[in-house]
């Protein structure tokens, strides 16, 4: 039987639930014997002019080996975003300005890592206040710089040469606009941002972190440091989560390598969470208009989107996210006509990156918010809606409005599982009692359709498979698995040709001398490249071994087959292990994979909230999604993929917000503040399964890793606002908290809120 | 400095700390012992959390003075070995409810507790329980199911929904869409 699509529990497992997991902040290495302990000095202000640095007392202080200000480090403010403006550059410890709450300002190392806190508190810094620019309008208005060279806060623009078409909803009979806020989230993985490095007598620098991507870490270090990429050693040990704020490197693992170079000692940096969460990168940030129009049947017929989208101080992946919700702007719907445009900002904030989704679910959260806008306005059912402007089966390939070349795809097909478990019509039928018989405890309904794009940034990957003579395997990947379970999975597809178990598969990652090439695990990319190039890499060294086969057993190659780890010929006892032909001459392939395009995923969730309209408080009761990400390698892992992904997309609904108040302090600092949810706030997921082939590689498989978050996010806000949108509310800003929910209810009622349409049509 | 005697998993340790040194420290800095994490400042997150004679305490939240003379179980001496896990441990590994790896010590040594407090719980009274240790990667959902199947229930009948894509029995084999034809290579 095939190992494909079975329900294999992980080989990682043992080790983690037995010795624990080995990250950054673990690692016992003579290399790092003796190592110093880095810790940073932040900027308690947002905006301001640094006057004066006194580290003259924090020297003195017990243990201090090294107290390092911008002054001392000799190199060159980096750019860390190609496309942004080129005055846009962050210093690796501020010098004369910082820019947002947590920038590192001074370094402190000390033998000891208790004492690092002790010798920081003496460091003295002036400053010089400045104004904070953190409202994206205010950011737009260029009053305040935050770059004085730059002359302007944009960092770049996408569509901004041409003006919007001032007749693109001409013919439309209900035009709908609202502006919307796709809030700030924290990435929030567990274990926070943490490198080590040495340098050896060889010149060379080993760097051990915490990241999604060591080879992208390895480049950017080396060009950071302006040496050569030969010269650094990356190496990822387990990574405690990164959805997505770990893609490469951060600028403090480059002060981690210069201070390492300086001390001439090993250094080890383990963040807080509250430096995490004022100087790790966020997600999302956008504030968006959108525009949709169409017939009074249900029609849409033009949708216009405009993104302001907050970069933070110092523009890096997020700046370029834009270009992802534009091409994945009309989603899955049949739009005539579409427009966007997307201006990225600096402000007095963290910077912004990639967050599980990465760009995509900020299109979804628009056009669904858009399509529940549109239906209310028409007094037609949400479901009824969707369902009218679908992209139908016979019309793929697809390629949109927004420019996205959709390879497979049945969103009907989902939205009616969705809709036929979830028991759409008596929900409606109980939600219409409940609205009659004006009970406070109201029922809220969300549908949204959803594709995405994945493996949208890299689509080529390595693999590298070998036989030992004693029988086991070694599968080298350029994927950089964090949670995800890439030694079981990758180990499943070497198998599935191999036919050794997989307990004798090890797969090795994150480690740049041995693995020079690879682009790591980021927007959901792995299994339709580099699990690909696993199952690639693993079918030709069963033919390689064939071929060594046939003149040692002097048999036809097609006569040849491989069974449980032994090339045979069929019909005979005759055959040769492939551990006997490896211990004859080393039986290895390496091999890449290129997809050549991406894959969009799709799907359909249903959110239902039960939502109090006294306090506010809306609660997910349920959620029934359909995730179609093609074939399913593994259930358990599969399942596992989408389970947090959907959480992570309620919270953002219900939950999350990194704040800042108008100085630009952030109010989120810690996980006592931040909305991180726990099991309490969460219920079970009803998970429904459909799997939709793509023909971009021969296993038929799509990405997995982002699609809950993505559908979650608007089914759940769109069930929030259900709930009391028979009082007049139309939108509620996420995260739907009973605060906003209560004002929103109030609002409406203040304005006369008309009860509207509670005899609406049911699908 | 202040002299402590702290048993670790069974084995008697001591050394001179600062008084200011937290429980997690020691016993991952003094002791050696990795599994157990920190993950947050506010004692929110719960990646430390630790047996103290027998209750799961907090470490970050604890100084190692004041476990001097009483006993602490970590996720290390639970398990023998990652051939002979802890039952706790096996059931996380059965329903897949672990995926960084990083809150598992915490949530693991948070089970032990809750299910000798509430042998057999309710998914709410599971869901409660755990409040205090946060997951990223899992969504809870499959850490409610390990904690469930610790418990010795049916993961699928106490959960009372479809939680699998189809209702394989927990921990069984079942052959997912697309590559149930054909693959048969």
């Amino acid at each position: 039987m095939s190992i494909m699509g079975t329900r294999v529990v992980r080989t990682e497992d043992p080790q983690f639930l037995s010795r624990g997991a080995t990250y950054t902040d673990d690692l016992i290495d003579e290399r790092l014997t003796g190592a110093l302990h880095l810790t940073l000095v932040r900027s308690p202000l947002a905006h301001a002019r640094i006057t004066a640095i006194d580290v003259e007392e924090a020297r003195k202080a017990p243990g201090v080996a090294a107290v390092i200000t911008g002054a001392d480090i000799d190199l060159p403010a980096a750019l860390l975003f190609p496309g942004a403006d080129k005055n846009m550059v962050r210093s690796w410890l501020a010098a004369d300005k910082v820019r947002f709450v947590g920038e590192p300002v001074v370094a402190v190392l000390t033998e000891e890592a208790y004492q690092g806190q002790d010798a920081a508190d003496l460091v003295e810094i002036d400053y010089d206040p400045l104004p904070a620019v953190i409202d994206l309008r205010a950011a737009a208005t260029d009053e305040v710089l935050l770059f004085e060279d730059a002359g302007t806060n944009t960092s770049n623009g996408m569509g901004l040469d041409d003006a919007f078409d001032e007749n693109f909803f001409d013919g439309c009979d209900v035009v709908v606009t609202k502006e919307i806020v796709n809030q700030r989230v924290a990435a929030a993985s567990l274990e926070t941002r943490a490198a080590s490095a040495v340098w050896g007598g060889d010149g060379r620098l080993t760097l051990w972190c915490s990241t999604q991507a060591a080879q992208g870490a390895k480049a950017e270090v080396a060009g950071w440091l302006g040496v050569e990429a030969d010269l650094v050693h990356v190496i990822t040990p387990d990574v405690g989560g990164g959805f997505g704020a770990k893609i490469g490197a951060d600028p403090e693992f480059a002060v981690v390598a210069w201070l390492a170079k300086h001390t001439g000692r090993p250094v080890r940096w383990n963040e807080t969470r509250s430096e995490n969460m004022t100087g790790m990168v966020q997600g999302r940030a956008q504030l968006q208009t959108f525009t949709i129009g169409g017939t009074k049947d249900g029609k849409v017929l033009a949708y216009r989107l405009d993104v302001l989208q907050d970069a933070g101080a110092y523009p890096r992946l997020g700046a370029v996210l834009p270009m992802f919700t534009r091409m994945m702007a009309p989603g899955v719907y049949d739009i005539p006509k579409v427009e966007s445009r997307a201006r990225i900002l600096v402000t007095n904030t963290t910077s912004i990156a990639a967050y599980r989704g990465a760009g995509r679910p900020e299109a979804t959260a628009a056009i669904e918010r858009a399509m529940d806008m549109f239906a209310l306005e028409i007094g037609m059912d949400a479901a009824e809606v969707r369902r009218r402007n679908l992209i139908q089966p016979d019309q793929f390939p697809f390629t949109t409005k927004g420019g996205a070349p959709y390879d497979s795809g049945e969103y009907e097909k989902a939205l009616d599982m969705v809709l036929e478990a979830s028991g759409y019509t008596g929900l409606r039928a109980e939600q219409k009692r409940r609205r009659e018989a004006g009970e406070v405890v109201q029922l809220g309904i969300g549908v949204s359709v959803f594709v995405e794009i994945t493996g949208g940034g890299a689509f080529s990957e390595d693999a590298s498979v070998q036989v030992h003579p004693d029988g086991t395997v070694t599968v080298l990947t350029g994927t950089s698995p964090h949670g995800q379970g890439h030694a079981t999975a990758w180990a499943m597809l070497a198998n599935e040709h191999l036919g050794i178990p997989i307990d004798k598969i090890t797969v090795k990652h994150g480690d740049t001398d041995l693995i020079p090439r690879g682009s790591g695990t980021m927007g959901s990319r792995s299994l339709q490249t580099g699990g690909v190039a696993v199952y690639k890499a693993a079918g030709e060294l069963v033919e390689l071994a064939k071929q060594r086969a046939a003149d040692l057993l002097e048999a036809n190659v097609d006569d040849l087959e491989v069974v449980e780890g032994r090339v045979g010929v069929k019909g005979t006892d005759k055959g040769v292990t492939l551990a006997e032909l490896a211990g004859k001459e080393e039986l290895k392939v390496d091999s890449v994979f290129d997809s050549g395009a991406p894959t969009f995923p799709f799907g359909a969730h249903v959110a239902v909230v039960e939502l109090d309209t006294e306090s506010g408080k809306a609660v997910v009761d349920k959620i029934i999604t359909v995730d179609d990400a093609g074939p399913v390698l593994n259930p358990l892992l599969c399942e596992g993929q989408r389970h947090g992904g959907i959480a992570q997309g309620i919270s953002q609904a219900l939950l999350e917000e990194v704040v800042y108040d108008e100085d630009g302090n952030p109010l989120t600092a810690t996980f006592a503040d931040y909305g991180f949810p726990s099991a309490a706030e969460l219920p079970s997921f009803t998970l429904l399964d459909m799997a939709t082939p793509t023909h971009l590689n021969p296993l038929g498989v799509k990405g997995i890793g982002e699609a809950g978050t993505i559908g979650a996010t608007p089914a759940v806000q769109s069930a929030v606002v259900d709930a009391v949108s028979h009082l007049g509310v139309r939108h509620i800003d996420m995260p739907a908290s009973p605060l906003r929910v209560w004002e929103a209810i109030e609002a409406a009622r203040s304005e006369g809120g008309a009860p509207i349409d509670t005899a609406r049509s049911t699908s | 400095m202040t002299k402590v005697q702290i048993t670790v998993n069974g084995e008697a340790t001591a050394a001179d700390v600062e008084p200011r040194l937290l429980l997690a420290h020691y016993l991952r800095d003094t002791v050696g012992l990795k599994a157990t994490n920190i993950g947050c400042d506010t004692t929110s997150c719960g990646a430390c959390t630790v047996l103290l004679d027998g209750e799961s305490v907090k470490s970050c939240t604890l100084l190692a003075v004041q476990a001097d003379a009483q006993e602490v179980t970590t996720m290390e001496g639970l398990s023998a070995d990652g051939e002979h896990l802890h039952p706790v441990a096996a059931a996380f590994r059965a329903e897949h409810g672990l995926q960084c790896g990083f809150c598992t010590p915490g949530m693991v040594m948070a089970t032990v507790s809750l299910l000798k407090e509430n042998p057999t719980p309710t998914e709410r009274e599971i869901r409660e329980g755990l409040e205090g240790n946060l997951c990223r990667c899992t969504g809870y959902h499959n850490i409610v199911r390990s904690v469930i199947a610790a418990s010795g229930q049916d993961p699928d009948t106490v959960q009372g929904l479809n939680g699998h894509a189809e209702t394989a029995p927990s921990g069984g084999v079942e052959v997912a869409p697309g590559f149930s034809t054909g693959s048969d290579s």
